[in-house]
């Protein structure tokens, strides 16, 4: 039984971590994310000031030892790590993406005018806006 | 003739075969744009000697980002009214972007997919068709699309359309994320048969069935 609580309670927190990584960017995700970076160093501080905290937490969450809790909220954390890294990356290849087709774009553009014979293309402004920044 | 169509080609390392490929298409189109997307080889050189726009990304960035490099270059053409998708390899015949093309101004369609499941003409391995059949579910069920063929690279899109997609997936699954944007857009589409030469130039190159896993984890974690 007590198991299964601590089952239900990672199970919960790595879907909802997940969810709310896929789901939203932006600057409340952001937000949030550094709220719980922020907490989590406050929480380190008070386990290292008690380190009696971890075996009672584990008590209620129905987990014989302190270790093992923490060994199961460092996976969560790795998860949302993980995932907050992929995202972060995606973003930035679309930017460069962005970058690299600009330049391809524009190099065929200054060789189609060079050439008298080739039309020059029609300007495309606006087609590419820069995205949304949403990281620091 | 067929001068409002444009052949986008996306170009990574077949320098050995993309001359002829691009000679034999402008027989019947010429337009063609080779987007060369960080070949090491001297694939763009051949390409442009054979007649094609050649637009070159200055790294690697993957097939989509190919196409939708090639999508843009061909919206600067004024007279552009059709782009067709159309590998590099030689895997595609003209002949079928010419019933395509048919079929989209006779029915009034602005895009046609290109399948090869509507014939028996092609020769898939059973386990590359297994594949594409779960490929194609996954796409159909996500996407509100009812296609046979979802990750076919030959396909006829109408310049209003183009002008509505942006690709972001720059590997393998911009199929799928190209059929997702048709799909959400209020307009005719269709499919129509097409032959894949499965040459054994093409198969040595091919895509590994291990991408179909790529593919499903790059469309999840969006």
């Amino acid at each position: 039984m007590n198991i299964v609580l601590i089952q239900v309670l990672l199970i919960v927190v790595v879907v909802a971590v997940a969810a709310r990584l896929f789901r939203s960017r932006g600057a409340r995700s952001q937000a949030v994310r550094r709220l719980g970076l922020l907490m989590f160093a406050a929480f380190a501080v008070v386990s290292i000031l008690f380190p009696n905290l971890w075996n009672r937490m584990a008590t209620v969450a129905g987990v014989r030892r302190g270790t093992d809790l923490v060994l199961y909220a460092l996976v969560v954390a790795f998860l949302s790590f993980t995932v907050t890294t992929y995202l972060r990356f995606r973003d930035f290849e679309a930017r460069y993406t962005r970058l690299a087709r600009r330049l391809a774009l524009d190099e065929v553009r200054t060789n189609a005018t060079s050439r008298p014979a080739a039309k020059p293309v029609a300007d495309e402004d606006g087609a590419d806006s820069p995205p949304a920044t949403d990281q620091a | 003739m067929n001068d409002d169509v444009w052949l986008v080609v996306p170009l990574y390392n077949e320098a050995a075969v993309i001359g002829d490929v691009v000679a034999q298409a402008r027989e019947t189109f010429p337009h063609v744009v080779c987007v060369d997307d960080g070949s090491s080889d001297g694939g763009a050189a051949a390409a442009a000697a054979a007649g094609a726009v050649v637009v070159q990304h200055p790294v690697n960035l993957g097939q989509g980002a190919a196409l939708q490099t090639g999508f843009e270059y061909a919206l600067t053409r004024p007279d552009m009214k059709w782009v067709v998708t159309f590998d590099a390899d030689g895997q595609h015949q003209t002949s079928d972007v010419l019933a395509m093309l048919e079929k989209a101004r006779a029915e009034d369609l602005a895009v046609v997919f290109g399948s090869r499941f509507l014939d028996d003409r092609t020769d898939a391995g059973l386990l590359k068709k297994l594949v594409l059949r779960m490929a194609v579910g996954y796409t159909n069920l996500t996407t509100h699309t009812k296609l046979t063929d979802a990750h076919n690279g030959l396909r006829l899109i109408s310049r209003e359309v183009v002008e509505q997609l942006e690709i972001t997936q720059n590997r393998m699954a911009h199929a799928s994320e190209l059929v997702q944007q048709i799909g959400a857009l209020d307009i005719r589409y269709a499919e129509s048969p097409v032959h894949i030469l499965y040459t054994d130039y093409s198969k040595a190159k091919g895509q590994s069935l291990w991408n179909a896993v790529n593919i499903l984890a790059e469309l999840i974690l969006r």
